[in-house]
């Protein structure tokens, strides 16, 4: 019983530290009052601001932008080198993965500055540069979902199909591609929250007058707080929210509720 | 002959990795070498011997340290408590756990740096108990307080999915075999769950030891981390060979620190997802 209790404690002591911080930011987005500790009132004004704000909203939309284009790009060239690189021998496949871990290991600062480094001698930083950038840290988050499922699929089912008369395409499509697809689902949605969470990469590759969210509120938040950013951080957390409810609901694996 | 033809398929991935994973490795490790002239020099990476670098790198590793410390002692117990609850009410517990770390960095920051300025919610929540102020922001200890916020879901996770996949038959059998509690935890939970440690130590030590963002924007520009170091050199000072020594000795130190832990762990394994 002690245990019990003392078990919800510090449960409850840990989810008070994780979110404390974000009840004050939804609290304050409808205070009517730029204090930061008293109440003076329910306003939807931070809101209407927020949306008239053409800033944050072109970063906004720069973000959802960069987010789903380089998400669905590297699902792309992922899922296609995760089907060339299987089909290497050994050495190929370890010389690939090799390099594709390159961008996993080395820290993000030091990604966002070689890159930085490659594109001022060749073009200007801009959309394009930024979008590039995330496409190629996105890629190995596919690689490596798609790859240990491609490893699980069945070849003598595919090769049967084949000696069956199927073509290569058809036989793909039927039997190969359902049993990866769980593998490009996952790379995909883990690039788009790579993506929407990157800071510093996006920082060094991106020109000026542009800015995804990030970027955005970290050049904000060096000149003070604005009111506005609490009605941000609300409507982005509960985005968060609704779509991970709506993500995780009626998945059958309880104990790993983000596989 | 359709061997050779699906190895094609990576011909793409293959241009695209060499044109931006390669070459940006081989640029940044030009400048490194270089003067601003272009010829040799090692004087870029052994300015990391330089005491104001040398401060901020070893400032960097302590800070990293401590919070990969706290992550940890935080997180162990919380899984071993997630893990004991009932299964039917397990997932949605450890989904608002996670949750946080699908809000965006740069707010989770903005959250703290709002929580502890001197006229915030923490310090008049101090004042009308009567107690003295709590001055932290712009110091090592705000820095240190928003890194364990931000990466606390990165070790909860992976060490909550390795004692998930701990079967129950195995702890009855220890305890029909006569182990007691404290046996059981030396001797099969902790164990087994080594390679989820491994991974959250990484995945929670690498960005903090490489972080910029927090540190400047909570300390205020007091706290000089060796990921500031680098930026400032790049951003402010236009010192790009300078910068670049400085990243690569960065680059050392993560793969050393990741080929040290992984060593420990027989396979670290255990992805976020």
């Amino acid at each position: 019983m002690v245990r019990k209790s003392a078990e919800r404690i510090y449960l409850f002591l840990i989810f008070l530290f994780l979110y404390l911080p974000i009840v004050v930011l939804i609290v304050l987005s409808f205070n009517n009052s730029k204090s930061k500790v008293h109440w003076g009132g329910f306003t939807l004004n931070w809101y209407k601001r927020l949306f008239s704000s053409s800033s944050i909203m072109e970063a906004f939309y720069t973000t959802i932008f960069i987010t789903l284009a380089s998400a669905l790009i590297a699902t792309l060239l992922g899922t296609l080198a995760a089907l060339g690189i299987d089909a290497m021998k050994k050495r190929g496949q370890a010389v690939m993965l090799g390099a594709t871990n390159i961008p996993l290991l080395n820290a993000d600062i030091v990604t966002g500055i070689s890159m930085m480094l490659l594109f001022v001698r060749f073009t200007r930083l801009g959309m394009n540069t930024v979008l590039i950038a995330h496409i190629t840290f996105n890629i190995p988050y596919v690689i490596l979902n798609v790859l240990p499922k491609l490893k699980q699929s069945s070849r003598t089912t595919y090769e049967a199909a084949l000696d069956l008369g199927a073509t290569p395409l058809y036989a793909f499509s039927k039997i190969i591609w359902p049993q990866i697809l769980p593998g490009v689902l996952s790379g995909f949605l883990m690039s788009m929250t790579m993506s929407l969470d990157d800071f510093s990469v996006t920082y060094f590759t991106k020109g000026t007058g542009i800015n995804t969210l990030s970027t955005m509120i970290y050049t904000e938040m060096r000149k003070g707080i604005r009111p506005e950013m609490y009605a941000l951080s609300t409507i982005l957390f509960l985005i968060a929210l609704i779509l991970l409810l709506f993500l995780n609901y009626g998945k059958t694996a309880h104990k790993e509720p983000h596989h | 002959m359709r061997n050779l033809k699906r190895q094609l398929l990576a011909g793409p991935y293959l241009i695209w990795m060499i044109g931006f994973i390669l070459l940006p490795v081989a640029v940044i490790l030009y400048y490194a070498f270089t003067t601003t002239s272009g010829s040799f020099t090692f004087l870029n990476v052994s300015s990391i011997t330089f005491s104001v670098h040398l401060k901020a790198l070893l400032l960097s590793l302590k800070l990293a340290l401590i919070c990969t410390i706290i992550c940890l002692i935080l997180s162990y117990p919380l899984a071993m408590i997630l893990n004991g609850m009932k299964t039917k009410s397990q997932g949605f517990v450890v989904f608002i756990f996670i949750l946080p770390m699908w809000m965006n960095f740069m707010l989770r920051i903005l959250a703290w740096k709002m929580l502890l300025s001197n006229n915030g919610v923490i310090n008049s929540l101090l004042g009308t108990l009567g107690l003295p102020k709590l001055d932290i922001l712009n110091t090592p200890t705000a820095v240190v307080f928003c890194m364990v916020y931000d990466f606390l879901p990165f070790m909860i996770l992976p060490i909550y999915n390795a004692m998930a996949r701990i079967q129950a038959d195995t702890i009855e059998a220890a305890r029909d075999l006569g182990a007691g509690t404290i046996t059981i935890f030396f001797k099969i939970i902790l164990p087994l769950t080594m390679s989820g440690v491994v991974s959250g130590i990484i995945m929670v030590f690498v960005p903090a030891l490489t972080s910029f963002a927090v540190s400047d924007l909570l300390g205020g520009g007091k706290v000089l981390l060796i990921g500031n170091v680098i930026e400032q050199a790049f951003m402010q000072e236009y010192n790009w060979n300078l910068g670049s020594g400085l990243s690569f000795v960065l680059m050392i130190f993560v793969i050393v620190s990741m080929a040290l832990m992984n060593s420990r762990g027989d396979e670290g394994g255990t992805g976020v997802w």
